[in-house]
């Protein structure tokens, strides 16, 4: 382990409060007749890559932007239901930019970077203004001022939404500014394209390599800078609530050529999601956060207890999260929340067909507001889960089960969003930067825009500001280089002729991601898992089927490539959570726990971030560190009790 | 309640090739589908065995999987996501089904909304049109403090209502027109109920309207059939109010 010298955080100088000012007054600029002769190519149209292209476009720079959708407006940030928050104190109920900050931080158990963090925290008021004038329709009261609600691991109520569809509202909020660049030829479009592989020249990003999912033609693209904004890798675990397509190339690319891999182990595992049911199952389905304001969440007291929810009374009912964390009762964060419902079906108490499940209960909520009122708050959410189970839970209470749902890992990013490669930007979930061992609900949506509105178009500007980049042609040795690697890749798919599909691999790799890599881990697990992955792979490469040709749509080559990927990053998570000897967030290690089965950091060994170099194919990737700093909140354990 | 019931169904699928291929109806028998799965689950079982025999499977459009990112969009016998009220295809589960049933699925048809494959069809028309106008034109950092421009809360939830679009495509679709009118109502509808869309109103309305029209999109006769196979429940009387705004923006200019 050591500190590596490209593991520059570049954290601004001044007290936290003054240190995003003082970077944007330090950063160089590019003048507006200047900006249109660079181009910037930007991947992914989620709200960070969404709300970055609208804005670099806006800015005047010539903006390539690549999506494997068939439109920007499917990426995934559209799924996200609950809200975003903002530190805009509208309740009064004692809110600030500083509090916002610490919650985040403790939230994330001391594992993220103090200055990103607070810069989080400042510019969230910002993106409620800018969404708000784009026309997002946000709840509102009767005084037609916005309305907010609550979110795990905060006290007050600073959760801007959209009914249950927030994601959806601010994503097309972006999308249409996105659009109107398009229109007014700032941004080039390139949708059903699907990024294989970043170009590197004389150290920097220069580029990158895409097939086009339509027709199959690979081609390269040369830019002045490239920008990230490809979202997480849940899927890695095959059953997740991210969406079908949603993977790890991209950023997988990028850390092969180069680009350090930060905390890849930090996985968000979501408490209230609907259950498991059968091995058919293609994905998981979050239900909102937003539902513990309103839900509370049981078992019942007896072990193995079959009978119907409405027939056990109140007193053998046994709320444990009101019981163990009376301050912050349902609300408490997502990783404290999911390991106690595990921890309740691990006894026993556990309810449903599998066992696998817990009650979160509206019950009291009709009682105190109404039918309409539930409705009102949550109508499309219970509508989601009814056509899921084909249960109404105004009437029975929903059963509900941990998911993967977030990855709090990424690419290691420094404080203007540069990875390790110079000219390689990355934005929202795709980098590592800003929720340490734990995301807090809201803070995704918050996270990707204010990455694409508010910092990746400073930083942008102040790297081409600052840079000699002389044109790359696709001529370049090295985009033959790379664009000869991908076609020798999708060919090697085709070539097998195996038996396998890519998806029943992919199954395979969750499973053990699952099993030992998932809500608990310990060494002889992680030890088995990556084992076992190295096996998988082996067989991948020699059994995988993949029907079909690479000159036309083919999604099953799409599938094998995204598989290849995760089969090799998820080898990387088990080697990361191996290493990290602690419990933080959502990494729980069943070896480091409080007596009373909470996680127990070891903040003398590992306040920092484990930053992953690759080495090459077969070789044991370099692990190095950046040291966290806590200049402002003083290490503790979390307590919501 | 989750069943462990398994069923058999007999899928008529259409099959094309590329766009200019003619494309066929191809019968299929899939056995042993829990009925507690969903429909594109079942297309995944489906193709796991088309795979396994060494044929290709059937290529279809879908992501998020829980009705929200508008990418499935497929004919379930004759209706657009299949003929249960406000659900898109991937929501649909097999409950519903009886063991043994006959289902034709097809891809939408509509002139602008050519096929790529199977059932997955070419709908960037749909982006077209928004770039066209479905927008408020303010740039980052223009935007003023959120609460000083009060929304009345019934005009906001009017909007929210007419936002939840998802752009699948199921009103083009279901329209014996392939109209898109309830599409380009919706965005309208949207940004005329807010403040924030006041200033570019008539040309919005305009501009989309053009747009649609040069994407070859059909003309609306109002038979509502567009409501019925919408997936998020959008109203018919936002075709109407884009009608009032068109002919608002024609008188004013």
């Amino acid at each position: 382990m050591s500190t590596h010298p490209r593991l520059d955080s570049k954290i601004p100088s001044g007290d936290v409060e003054k240190k995003w000012s003082n970077r944007k007054f330090e950063n160089k600029l590019v003048n507006p007749a200047n900006r249109r002769k660079h181009t910037v190519i930007i991947v992914g149209a989620g709200l960070a890559g969404g709300s970055a292209s609208a804005s670099l476009g806006e800015a005047g720079y010539r903006v390539k932007l690549f999506v494997y959708h068939d439109s920007p407006r499917r990426a995934h940030s559209i799924a996200a239901q609950g809200g975003i928050n903002a530190a805009k104190n509208y309740q009064n109920d004692g809110d600030s930019i500083y509090r916002l900050f610490y919650d985040t931080i403790k939230g994330g158990d001391f594992r993220a970077r103090e200055a990103n963090v607070y810069r989080l925290a400042e510019v969230s008021v910002n993106i409620i203004d800018q969404c708000a004038a784009q026309g997002v329709p946000f709840a509102r009261e009767y005084s037609g001022y916005l309305s907010n609600r609550s979110f795990g691991g905060s006290q007050l109520q600073r959760t801007f939404y959209a009914r249950g569809q927030t994601g959806q509202q601010l994503l097309l909020g972006a999308y249409g500014s996105l659009m109107r660049q398009v229109e007014e030829k700032n941004v080039e479009l390139f949708a059903f394209h699907e990024m294989l592989d970043v170009i590197v020249v004389d150290g920097k990003a220069r580029g990158i390599v895409v097939r086009n999912l339509r027709t199959g033609e690979i081609t390269t693209h040369t830019a002045d800078v490239v920008i990230l904004g490809t979202g997480g890798y849940g899927n890695v675990f095959y059953l997740s609530t991210n969406a079908k397509k949603s993977n790890c190339t991209a950023a997988w690319r990028a850390y092969k050529k180069g680009a350090f891999f930060g905390n890849p182990c930090f996985t968000q595992i979501h408490p209230t999601c609907v259950p498991v049911s059968g091995d058919y199952q293609s994905k998981l389905t979050l239900m909102s956060e937003s539902l513990r304001n309103d839900g509370r969440v049981w078992v019942p007291k007896a072990k193995g207890d079959k009978r119907s929810p409405k027939d056990i009374p109140e007193s053998e009912r046994d709320y444990y999260l009101e019981r163990i964390y009376p301050a912050f009762g349902n609300l408490v964060p997502r990783d404290v929340a999911s390991r106690a419902a595990k921890a309740m079906c691990d006894k026993g108490q556990g309810v449903g067909e599998t066992g696998l499940a817990v009650y979160l209960d509206f019950g009291d909520a009709v009682k105190r507001i109404g039918k309409d009122g539930v409705a009102k708050k949550y109508g499309n959410l219970f509508e989601m889960y009814e056509k899921i189970t084909g249960d109404d839970p105004y009437e029975v209470p929903m059963r509900i089960y941990p998911a993967v749902h977030y990855t709090m890992g990424g690419l290691w990013v420094d404080y203007n969003l540069q990875s390790t490669i110079p000219g390689l930007f990355v934005i929202g979930e795709a980098n590592f930067s800003d929720h340490g061992a734990n995301r807090l609900g809201a803070s995704a949506l918050m996270q990707g825009l204010a990455d694409g509105y508010f910092v990746v178009p400073y930083s942008i500007a102040n790297y081409l500001g600052g840079e000699k980049l002389p044109p790359v042609s696709t001529d370049h040795d090295a985009c033959k280089a790379a664009l000869a690697d991908v076609k020798g890749r999708v060919q090697k798919f085709l070539s097998i002729k195996g038996k396998q599909t890519a998806d029943s691999f992919h199954r395979r790799l969750g499973k053990i991601m699952w099993d030992e890599c998932g809500m608990a881990r310990n060494r002889a697990g992680l030890t088995k898992a990556i084992a076992d992955i190295q096996k998988l792979r082996e067989e991948f490469w020699s059994d995988l089927f993949v029907p079909g040709t690479g000159e036309e749509l083919n999604q099953e080559l799409e599938k094998a490539g995204r598989v290849a990927d995760f089969l090799e990053l998820g080898e990387l998570m088990c080697r990361d959570a191996l290493e990290r000897e602690e419990s933080c967030g959502g990494h729980f290690r069943e070896e480091y726990q409080t007596p009373e089965g909470e996680a127990l950091r070891n903040d003398e060994k590992f306040t920092h971030v484990a930053a992953w170099e690759y080495q090459g194919d077969g070789k044991t990737p370099a692990r190095h560190q950046e040291e966290l700093k806590f200049d402002y909140i003083h290490l503790a354990q979390r307590s919501y009790k | 309640m989750t069943t462990s019931k398994q069923m058999t169904l007999k899928l008529k699928v259409w099959r094309q090739k590329n766009a200019k291929d003619q494309g066929r109806f191809v019968d299929y028998t899939v056995e042993g589908v829990n009925q507690a799965a969903s429909f594109l689950e079942m297309l995944d079982v489906l193709n796991e065995q088309l795979i396994r025999k060494g044929e290709e499977p059937v290529a279809f459009d879908h992501d998020c999987r829980e009705g929200i990112c508008g990418s499935c969009a497929m004919m379930i016998n004759g209706c657009a996501h299949g003929d249960m009220p406000r659900t898109t295809a991937c929501q649909l589960h097999l409950r519903h089904f009886n063991d043994g049933d006959t289902i034709v699925i097809e891809p939408w048809r509509a002139r602008a909304f050519p096929i790529i494959k199977d059932l997955v069809v070419d709908r960037s028309a749909f982006d077209r049109i928004i770039s066209a106008g479905g927008y408020v034109s303010t740039n980052v950092g223009n935007a003023p403090e959120a609460n000083s421009i009060p929304v009345p809360q019934q005009d906001a939830e009017a909007a929210m209502d007419a936002a939840a679009c998802i752009g699948c495509g199921a009103c083009v679709a279901q329209c014996k027109n392939a109209s898109a009118m309830l599409f380009v109502s919706a965005k309208v509808s949207q940004m005329a109920h807010l403040p924030q869309g006041q200033p570019e109103r008539a040309r919005r309305a305009r501009n989309m309207v053009a747009q649609m029209d040069k994407e070859k999109f059909g003309a609306c006769s109002n038979t509502g059939a567009c409501e019925a196979a919408c997936p998020k429940g959008i109203k018919l009387t936002n075709i109407a109010l884009l009608n009032r705004e068109l002919a608002r923006a024609q008188v004013k200019s």
